[in-house]
């Protein structure tokens, strides 16, 4: 494992174990991948998309605190919250879209999602 | 040895529950396991030392986000059997993105490493263990960081707006309280002066007039109405 440059300060649960920077990206990784898994996976449920988008925005935080914790800086969980924001914000407007779509269309399939193409 | 056990089995709770998310076949099951995922990306981040964010994380999307998922979810009568179709035809499409983009990020993190001079580089160091991690993240917050912290404001703001007004529907037929129309009233509200002790027997019950007679009755009686009722 290669070591950082705040190993010697780095936090608490990092310091005393094996659990390292490496660890924490595999993890976040996986997370991305089985968001965009699921992106492709459910092509009409847009609310399981939404989900996924969740899934992956989790993984870039996840990436970011581990980044913030190893390398002893604050500014990755400052850019953490900013990215929590923004997702609360996207999760609010995408439902109130789904919800008024199901309201005018009666279903909430992607491939019905269509109008725009011309 | 704690933490690394405790890292290994939220870790994997997180990558199993977020796999049934994605493939679970109730959504009402899906955001059930988000929110699972969601609690153990939070003892993820007290692993990490975020404490706060692990809060934020437990509060605002356990609490709210993912309430708001279920809410949707149950709200809207959707036919989940249908939504099932085309499951497999799109799974090895999508498994086949999904290893290209793993192997991408495992070819990144494999030939990547921290620059020499990255720790000196750093714009907001740990104080250390005498703050607490909410302690120290407020203060760059406040002073740093405080326009990127207004426009977050800001955007949940305008995402508030965006989702009333996106969702807000007129109803025809629903009556509602217009004051202007209340305040403007004039001429329907009559004061008169009863005789004192007369009862209800030798005056009767005074009602409103009705709204086609109104005109007729002022012009009848006279006093009592328009101006001189308010005062």
């Amino acid at each position: 494992m290669r070591k950082g440059p705040g190993t010697v300060t780095a936090m608490r649960g990092i310091t005393e174990m094996e659990i390292g920077l490496a660890h924490y990206l595999t993890v976040g990784a996986i997370l991305l991948v089985l968001g965009v898994f699921g992106i492709f996976l459910n092509r009409k449920n847009v609310i399981v998309i939404l989900m996924s988008i969740e899934l992956i925005l989790l993984s870039v935080n996840l990436n970011f605190v581990a980044f913030s914790s190893w390398l002893n800086d604050l500014n990755g969980q400052v850019f953490a919250m900013f990215v929590l924001t923004v997702a609360a914000a996207e999760a609010a407007i995408g439902l109130a879209i789904v919800v008024i779509y199901f309201r005018n269309r009666g279903s909430i399939e992607v491939e019905d999602i269509s109008t725009l193409k011309g | 040895m704690i933490a690394a056990l405790a890292f290994y089995l939220f870790a994997a709770i997180l990558i199993a529950s977020a796999v049934m998310v994605v493939t679970a076949r109730n959504p009402v099951h899906s955001v059930l396991f988000l929110i699972l995922a969601f609690f153990n990306a939070a003892a993820l981040f007290l692993i990490a030392g975020a404490e706060f964010l692990a809060m934020i994380l437990v509060i605002v999307y356990v609490g709210a986000v993912a309430v708001l998922f279920l809410f949707v979810v149950m709200m809207l009568d959707i036919d989940f059997a249908r939504l099932r179709e085309g499951f497999q035809r799109y799974a090895p499409f999508g498994a086949v993105i999904g290893g290209i983009l793993f192997l991408e990020l495992v070819l990144v993190f494999g030939s990547w490493s921290f620059a020499d001079q990255a720790s000196s580089l750093r714009l907001s160091p740990n104080p250390g263990a005498d703050v607490t991690n909410a302690e120290a993240l407020g203060r760059i917050l406040y002073t740093d960081y405080v326009y990127p912290f207004q426009a977050a404001g800001l955007i949940l703001l305008v995402a508030m707006i965006g989702a009333i007004v996106l969702t807000h529907r007129d109803r025809p037929g629903t009556r509602r309280q217009d004051v202007a129309a209340q305040v403007a009233r004039s001429g329907s509200i009559s004061l008169e002066k009863v005789p004192l002790g007369a009862g209800i027997r030798a005056l009767g019950i005074r009602r409103p007039p009705e709204p086609e007679a109104e005109t007729k009755v002022a012009e009848g009686t006279g006093h009592g109405h328009g101006h001189e009722g308010h005062h």
